[in-house]
């Protein structure tokens, strides 16, 4: 089992049945919005809620495994590195995520690598 | 050399595929020699023949079926007679004379008259509405049938009948095949593989009725039906006769050449007279006949060889082995050699009933000796030339199932690349293109396209079965610049065609996303943002009452009811009926744009008004406050029925016929929030002076003093389409029945992201003239299903959103935190 981590910088932002399966949530952030991200298989993800093409809201786009398409352009994002998938060619900071008890931890302030 | 000596006279009887590319070859070979003149009993220049599948299919054009235009007769100096049947040959006189009375007289002769379509002896073979599978004429009658009725019948399982059934099916006819033996195809498979075939062309929708010998064909006026000799009796509108061909002999039997079943031909390909020479479908080598190209572009070569260069050439025809493809697209199948093995023989099968593979190899003394592949066809080409090369197969004969590259692993054969093929090395069967051929041409013309190579070579053009092969050949000339074009399927998930996908939601009554994914084998798990969405609208459609709808298979405009802008703020456009308004609604939109400090107010191109600049979390509450006044979401982010045009019609103009404006509103309440492939236009004008430009809808109405024409297939857009006119109606009734009917069809049938323009393109006028117009039946069920579908969908989605202001919704953050 994984070693849970609980420090002061990991925070409670929801539970994980408040995010639809294949759906994408935003919290609001003092360095702007992140996009949560829930897949098919109930994994977590979060990025900064910013595509790496023009800024669109990579949260309005459509989940599909573990990457979203971006609603703009049609990008489309892995949610584990944040890379753009060639040919396209950039990247979302990502914000690391972890589960416990079906609550969603975000650490806050590693925004991203 | 004496340049100005006379040229020596060659005469071809038959413009088909073996004549022409005869004298394609002898013009390589010694252009001069001949003044060559051809006779044609089809009224055509040169085209391919096995495009006519295709071209029955609505794959292709009869345009594209043309292989030398009248320009190349023309430019190279041949007479063509097309049209004008030769009738007589008279050997003593050396001279040819042809239905219309034209005596030619030859040096050289060469026939070339293909084959004739067996006629069973039966009776009510000379009523209307039978026709064999040949030429341009049989498929124009089998195009203009299906316009016009519904159910055919195709006598014989074999190629071309199969191609021609799956012809019809996609013309919108129902179609039963009659097939004389137990197995389809029996002649090219064994019964395993023509088991498979048949379970995949019934569950395709053909009815087989095996076992059949057809007895007689039943009708007074017209074709009604065959009867078999079991008593069993099919109804049928068109009867199509593919039971096989015979060499058509009939004019070297009256000349008393020597005939067999063909023409007999030495392996110099010359008659048993020395000064006529016969190529293709009619000839008889060895003992054989051949019904296939690849043979008859082998005999071209050495026709031309013997008739060019008579003097110095030594080349000789010695037969061909043959393989077998169908042209049914989705349907890989291969066979080649004597695949039914015998009694010194041993058999290497292997058969996935799950994934539907199955393949065969016989075996003897050690080297192929025929194949059957269905399923997984790539190795084809490779069992092909092991087979041709009488190649030892016993070191790896533990691999040769799993294919070229597992025996490739095994260390046991070099790991196939097309760099190893030699020069002339025939890579288009179909039509004789050779290895150096493919890539010259790539390298002279610069192409970088799998299309290109086609069209300049021809190479993989006809039946397909080489294209592996000629992209391979593009990537290893091109490297890194090669694109592959993208694959048939409805997306990278999978391989089958959006019309498959569809018809198998319907035949194996899957209901969601998940189920189709899992029964049609996608590839990945959740599939991708350009299939879920398909996905979502073929189910919506296909079980209205049942379907669950699945937001996150929507692109965002459609979950959140609004139409994402490049800040990420929305933008609100409420429905206005047929373009009229009033002070009230007028006063509501006025108050929200102040209340929610909306930035931008627009009048649309669509007659309505558009609010933008709303940001995600106040759209509930500018949707409830629209609401309140009586305004509904006007679906303009939707793959739906957007807007109705109207003008203002006889209510108001000086000009105007019909009351449009009315009608207008009257198929915008019928028809919103109806989904559809893409989205959706109507507008109704007054008179012909169309000021609500419905002439370039998907749907358009324009009114004239004794009714409404109808015109269908129009959009605006990057490539303007202007409509084609569908009918003339003349109640209102009638307009909303055949838009109905109309917009269901398109619903049903349409790919995703197709606008009626782009489908109706594909499918023809004519198709759904057929649908809609001449059969009112069909007609009435399109009507009946769309206003089904319509009880389930007329519910205003912001109505729906605002309700459920939850802390959850999707309009919601889920947290707002102070880091
Ligand atoms: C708002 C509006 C422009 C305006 O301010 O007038 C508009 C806005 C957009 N149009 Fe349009 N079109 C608007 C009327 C039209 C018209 C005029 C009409 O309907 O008579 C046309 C030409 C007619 C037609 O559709 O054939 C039109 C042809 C297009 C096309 C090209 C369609 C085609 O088949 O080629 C696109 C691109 C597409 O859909 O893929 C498009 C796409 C778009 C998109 C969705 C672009 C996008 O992807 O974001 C725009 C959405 C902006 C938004 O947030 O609302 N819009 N667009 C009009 C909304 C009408 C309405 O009341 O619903
Ligand atoms: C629908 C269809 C699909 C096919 N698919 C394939 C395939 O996938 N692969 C494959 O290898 N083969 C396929 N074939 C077979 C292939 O088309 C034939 O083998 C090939 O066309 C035979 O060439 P040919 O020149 O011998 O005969 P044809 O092409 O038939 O040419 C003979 C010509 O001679 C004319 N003629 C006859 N008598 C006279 C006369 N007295 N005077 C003047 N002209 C005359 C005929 O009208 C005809 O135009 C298909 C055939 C059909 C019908
Ligand atoms: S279409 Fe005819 S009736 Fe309608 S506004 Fe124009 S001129 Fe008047
Ligand atoms: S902003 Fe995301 S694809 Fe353009």
């Amino acid at each position: 089992m994984q070693d849970i981590v609980m420090d002061r910088d990991w925070l409670d932002v929801g539970g994980v049945e408040e995010i639809p399966l294949r759906g994408t949530r935003v919290i609001a952030t003092k360095s702007g919005p992140v996009a949560v991200f829930r897949t098919t298989d109930n994994r977590i993800f979060a990025t900064r809620d910013r595509c790496p093409h023009k800024n669109g809201p990579l949260s309005q786009g459509i989940v599909h495994g573990t990457r979203v398409t971006c609603p703009l352009h049609g990008w489309t994002i892995d949610l584990a590195t944040g890379e753009a998938i060639a040919p396209d060619r950039g990247c979302v900071p990502t914000i690391p995520t972890q589960v416990v008890d079906g609550r969603i931890l975000l650490h806050v302030t590693q925004s991203g690598r | 050399m004496n340049m100005i000596h006379t040229r020596e006279k060659l005469v071809v009887i038959g413009n088909g595929m073996a004549g022409m590319r005869t004298v394609e070859e002898i013009l390589k070979r010694n252009a001069p020699r001949f003044q060559v003149t051809v006779f044609g009993a089809e009224p055509h220049v040169n085209y391919d023949r096995i495009m006519l599948s295709s071209v029955l299919a609505g794959e292709k054009e009869v345009g594209d079926t043309i292989i030398n235009s009248l320009a190349w007769y023309g430019d190279n100096g041949i007479r063509l007679f097309a049209g004008d049947p030769i009738v007589a040959i008279d050997r003593q006189a050396k001279t040819v004379t042809s239905e219309s009375g034209r005596i030619e007289s030859y040096d050289r002769l060469l026939l070339a008259t293909g084959s004739r379509p067996i006629v069973p002896p039966i009776a009510g073979l000379n009523l209307p509405g039978i026709c064999a599978f040949r030429d341009i004429a049989d498929v124009d009658q089998m195009i203009t049938a299906s316009t016009q009725h519904r159910r055919a019948v195709v006598i014989g399982g074999g190629l071309l009948g199969l191609e021609a059934a799956n012809g019809l099916m996609k013309r919108g006819m129902s179609v039963a095949v009659v097939h004389l033996m137990d197995t389809l195809m029996e002649r090219q498979l064994d019964k395993i593989a023509g088991g498979l075939l048949q379970r995949e062309l019934d569950e395709r929708g053909l009815n087989f009725f095996m076992n059949g010998q057809t007895e007689e064909i039943l009708g007074t006026d017209r074709v009604e039906g065959v009867r078999l000799a079991d008593g069993r009796e099919i109804p049928g509108d068109l009867v199509c006769m593919a039971i096989g061909i015979r060499p058509n002999v009939d004019l070297a039997k009256k000349a008393d050449l020597e005939i067999n079943r063909g023409v007999v031909v030495g392996d110099d390909m010359r008659t048993s007279d020395p000064n006529i020479f016969a190529v293709g479908e009619c000839a008889e080598h060895r003992g054989l006949t051949y019904g296939l190209v690849a043979p008859l572009y082998e005999m071209a070569k050495v026709c031309a060889d013997h008739l060019a260069l008579e003097e110095t050439a030594t080349s000789g025809y010695a037969g061909s082995i043959l393989s077998t493809k169908l042209k049914v697209t989705g349907i890989d199948l291969f066979s080649a050699g004597n695949f039914n093995g015998g009694e010194d023989c041993s058999e290497l099968t292997f058969n996935d009933t799950g994934r539907r593979v199955y393949k065969k190899v016989v075996l003897r003394d050690g080297h192929i000796e025929g194949v059957v592949l269905y399923g997984e066809v790539t190795d084809g080409g490779w069992y092909l030339d092991l087979l041709r090369k009488k190649e030892d197969v016993t070191p790896f004969k533990d691999g040769l199932l799993f294919g070229q590259a597992v025996v490739a692993a095994m260390g046991q054969v070099k790991p196939a690349s097309v760099d190893d093929l030699p020069a002339d090395y025939q890579i288009c069967g179909c039509n004789g293109v050779c290895k150096s051929t493919i890539l010259d041409t790539i390298a002279a013309k610069s192409l970088s396209t799998l299309e290109e190579v086609r069209a300049h070579t021809k190479a993989s053009a006809s039946c397909g079965s080489c294209t592996g092969l000629v992209e391979s050949l593009l990537k290893s000339a091109l490297g890194d610049g090669f694109q592959k074009a993208a694959p048939a399927g409805m997306c990278k998930c999978t391989s089958l065609s959006h019309e498959e996908v569809r018809r198998r939601i319907k035949d194996e009554r899957l209901m969601n996303i998940p189920a189709v994914m899992a029964a049609l084998g996608w590839s990945q798990a959740d599939g991708c943002s350009s299939c879920r969405p398909a996905l979502n609208f073929y189910l919506i459609c296909a079980w209205p009452g049942e379907y669950q709808d699945d937001a996150q298979s929507r692109f965002i405009n459609e979950r959140a009811a609004a139409n994402i802008q490049k800040d990420g703020t929305f933008s609100v456009i409420p429905r206005m009926w047929g373009g009229v308004t009033s002070a009230k609604e007028l006063r509501a939109i006025a108050d929200v744009v102040d209340n929610h400090g909306i930035p931008t107010v627009k009048v649309t191109g669509g007659q309505r008004i558009d609010m933008l600049g709303v940001p995600k979390d106040r759209l509930p509450a500018v949707w409830r406050d629209l609401n309140a006044a009586g305004l509904v979401s006007g679906h303009a982010y939707g793959k739906a029925l957007r807007t109705v045009k109207t003008c203002v019609g006889s209510e108001w103009c000086r000009f105007g016929t019909q009351d449009s404006t009315a009608m207008g509103i009257a198929l915008e309440k019928m028809t919103w929030g109806s989904w559809h492939p893409h989205k959706v236009k109507l507008a109704v004008s007054g008179c012909p002076r169309n000021c609500a430009e419905a002439t370039i809808k998907d749907f358009g109405v324009v009114a004239v003093e004794s009714g409404w024409e109808l015109h269908v297939g129009g959009n605006g857009g990057i490539k303007v389409r202007a409509t084609d006119f569908l009918c003339k109606v003349e109640t209102d009734a009638e307009v909303l029945e055949y838009c109905g009917a109309f917009l269901q069809l398109y619903r049903e049938e349409a790919r995703y992201l197709d606008r009626t323009a782009p489908w109706l393109e594909r499918v023809g006028l004519d198709y759904v003239k057929a649908r809609i117009v001449v059969d009112a039946e069909s007609r009435k069920a399109l009507y009946v299903r769309f206003l089904y579908s319509q009880q389930f969908f007329q519910n205003d989605p912001w109505a729906e959103n605002s309700k459920q202001e939850a802390p959850n919704s999707e309009f919601a953050l889920l947290a707002t935190v102070d880091a």
